[in-house]
């Protein structure tokens, strides 16, 4: 650090009251992870004498336990989550870059009425009543897997942002000069757009994975089908009704025992940390995939 | 010569090239889905003018064409309803409320961020605030109901441990506003802090310098050039959050509050989780299809006049 740097800031003292500052806001962001993790380790006995608690009585792993006895229908959910995830996301960005590429090329004689596509819904849209009255009665969506795929797909900030990402990389002389060579636009667009756009393409995929893996809401609206249930959505109804878990009561017990037995209370907060592990495990490296994508976004298209 | 291409290139111009036939066939998968999933829906729309009925084995658009025009019957219905008032005020003073706390809080704390001596700890921060960011609702409802719930959480039990009476928060109509303001801020501030962030660090160091060399403070650094420099970005992040002013973020409304019914529907129910609860009831389609024309509609035009505003201040800002 140059000695003018250092000159140029704020006194220790105010230093340390920002970094205490830090540290509450911190502390705020990740406690209640934590406390969840710690009443998923609590045991059932203790918290139904003293309720949740940081420090609980004792610890014990029945939620785990039990969820690994029922785990079919959590494998189940983690199957539908992760095909959902890689098949949307694939499927969004190919849908996106073949149409931001399309529209990147100011000599495509359709490019006006093919921008007003992209733009009108970013102004207008159908609402949450026409758009389900479509999904289901005129497309055959309800309690398909594809109710939870096709809606979230496209969006027009993406394909904006991977419009301005062509029409600055890939300039026009570029496509000229691989044109005269006798490549079409599918060997340009396969060949050399999609290579050249990787940091971008990457940015759009997370921004596609991880609204995936979170997505409740698709689910919630078409699907009542309980194979067909994502993780998100698993946990979304056992926030009401934690028996839905119990299918596999073991031998030789009723269902109203086994139901009695089991671990409801950590059950519950056990699923909720198997659905935050895979986040909080690989976000700190895409972090910066996500702020490239929003200055990317910044720029008009 | 120059002259001579610039003709040809005006001839081929005008004519259909085998270049825009394969981009034709390039941009059509997108295309047909923007058709079905935006403008089929935009115009379904039309069903809340409609007394609009299913027939058993008929097409939608089918059904829409042979339901009865009504006018503004289904208008009329809503605007009798108590609950017009109380979710229209609702999704408007939330919006607003998020977005006035959301600025200050995130360009606050992105300044102080900017100015703590350890690059590294301030990483370390920016990676911890953003966590929220990328929780689903459902999880965070299991947050809020760990210290919330009546019987089990945190904040009952230390109310029972030091004497006094536990509280039935989910039933609480007065607590729910600051709840949901908290819990919002909670999951958007870091992001918003780190978008801040981003155009606090491209501000010119020069700046800076010569305000040293004018024997300015750090605190006067902050209020004539950080704050002046970041002025188009927190307006435009203003004026677009405000385009958006009719839309309430679903997931927070309707997971923390486990469902906005009952006796705190009055201070949690907005725009989207009306029309989600009364999808999911058996109410009529065309009385709750007639608030999400009014939302699309208006919202269509706050953004259009937001837009506007934003092209006066930075015309390179505007969407449109």
């Amino acid at each position: 650090m140059t000695k003018a740097s250092k000159l140029n800031r704020v006194s220790p003292k105010t230093n340390t009251i920002f970094s205490v500052i830090f540290i509450i806001f911190a502390l705020v962001c990740i406690i209640p992870v934590v406390f969840i993790f710690i009443i998923s380790i609590s045991s059932e006995a203790s918290i139904k004498m003293n309720g949740y608690q940081f420090w609980p009585e004792d610890f014990s792993l029945d939620a785990y336990r039990f969820l690994m006895g029922e785990g079919k229908t959590i494998l189940q959910s983690l199957g539908i989550t992760i095909l959902v995830t890689v098949v949307g996301t694939i499927l969004g960005v190919l849908l996106t870059s073949t149409m931001g590429y399309a529209l990147s090329r100011k000599d495509f004689k359709l490019n006006g009425f093919f921008t007003m596509i992209v733009f009108i819904p970013m102004i207008f849209n159908g609402g949450m009543i026409s758009s389900y009255v479509v999904n289901t009665q005129f497309l055959p969506l309800k309690d398909t897997i594809w109710a939870l795929i096709l809606p979230l797909c496209v969006s027009s900030f993406n394909v904006v942002i991977c419009k301005t990402f062509f029409k600055t990389n890939i300039p026009d002389s570029v496509v000229e000069s691989a044109q005269i060579d006798g490549a079409g636009h599918f060997t340009i667009f396969g060949q050399i757009a999609l290579p050249l756009a990787k940091p971008m393409i990457a940015t759009i995929a997370l921004f596609l994975t991880f609204g995936y893996w979170n997505d409740w809401f698709q689910s919630s609206l078409y699907i009542t089908n309980t194979d067909l249930f994502s993780l998100q959505a698993l946990l979304d109804h056992i926030q009401r009704n934690i028996e839905m878990m119990t299918k596999n009561p073991a031998l030789g017990v009723t269902l109203q025992q086994y139901i009695n037995s089991m671990p409801k209370e950590g059950a519950r907060m056990a699923m909720a940390i198997i659905i935050i592990i895979p986040i909080a495990c690989t976000y700190p490296f895409f972090q910066k995939y996500f702020i490239t994508g929003l200055t990317v976004g910044a720029v008009k298209g | 010569m120059g002259r001579k291409t610039i003709v040809q290139r005006r001839k081929k111009g005008n004519k259909w090239t085998k270049s825009d036939s394969q981009l034709t066939i390039l941009i059509l998968p997108t295309t047909v889905w923007y058709i079905l999933f935006c403008f089929l829906p935009m115009f379904g729309l039309i069903i809340a003018f409609k007394d609009y009925k299913v027939t058993g084995g008929k097409s939608f658009i089918y059904n829409v064409f042979n339901s009865d025009w009504i006018g503004f019957k289904n208008f009329e219905f809503l605007i009798k309803s108590n609950d017009l008032f109380v979710i229209l005020r609702n999704t408007i003073v939330y919006n607003l409320i998020f977005i006035v706390a959301g600025t200050i809080l995130a360009v606050g704390l992105a300044i102080m961020i900017n100015l703590l001596y350890s690059k590294r700890k301030s990483r370390v921060f920016q990676t911890l605030m953003f966590f929220p960011y990328f929780m689903s609702w459902v999880v965070a409802a299991y947050f809020v109901d760990a210290f919330l719930n009546v019987d089990k959480g945190l904040i009952n039990n230390i109310l029972r441990d030091t004497g006094q009476t536990p509280v039935q928060w989910y039933m609480n109509v007065a607590v729910w506003p600051f709840i949901l303001v908290f819990m919002y801020l909670w999951k958007s501030t870091g992001y918003n802090m780190v978008i801040y962030l981003s155009s606090i660090t491209s501000i010119d160091q020069t700046l800076y310098e010569a305000a040293v060399i004018d024997g300015a403070n750090k605190k006067q650094q902050t209020r004539y050039i950080t704050l002046p420099c970041l002025k188009n970005v927190i307006i435009m992040m203003f004026i677009l959050n405000v385009g958006k002013i009719f839309y309430s973020d679903f997931g927070l409304f309707y997971q923390l509050s486990q469902d906005a019914k009952g006796s705190i529907f009055n201070s949690v129910a907005t725009i989207d989780t009306y029309v989600f609860n009364a999808l999911k009831s058996s109410t009529p389609i065309g009385m709750t299809s007639a608030v999400t024309f009014f939302q699309s509609v208006a919202c269509c035009i706050t953004i259009l006049i937001a837009n506007a505003i934003v092209r006066k201040i930075d015309a390179d800002s505007a969407i449109i």
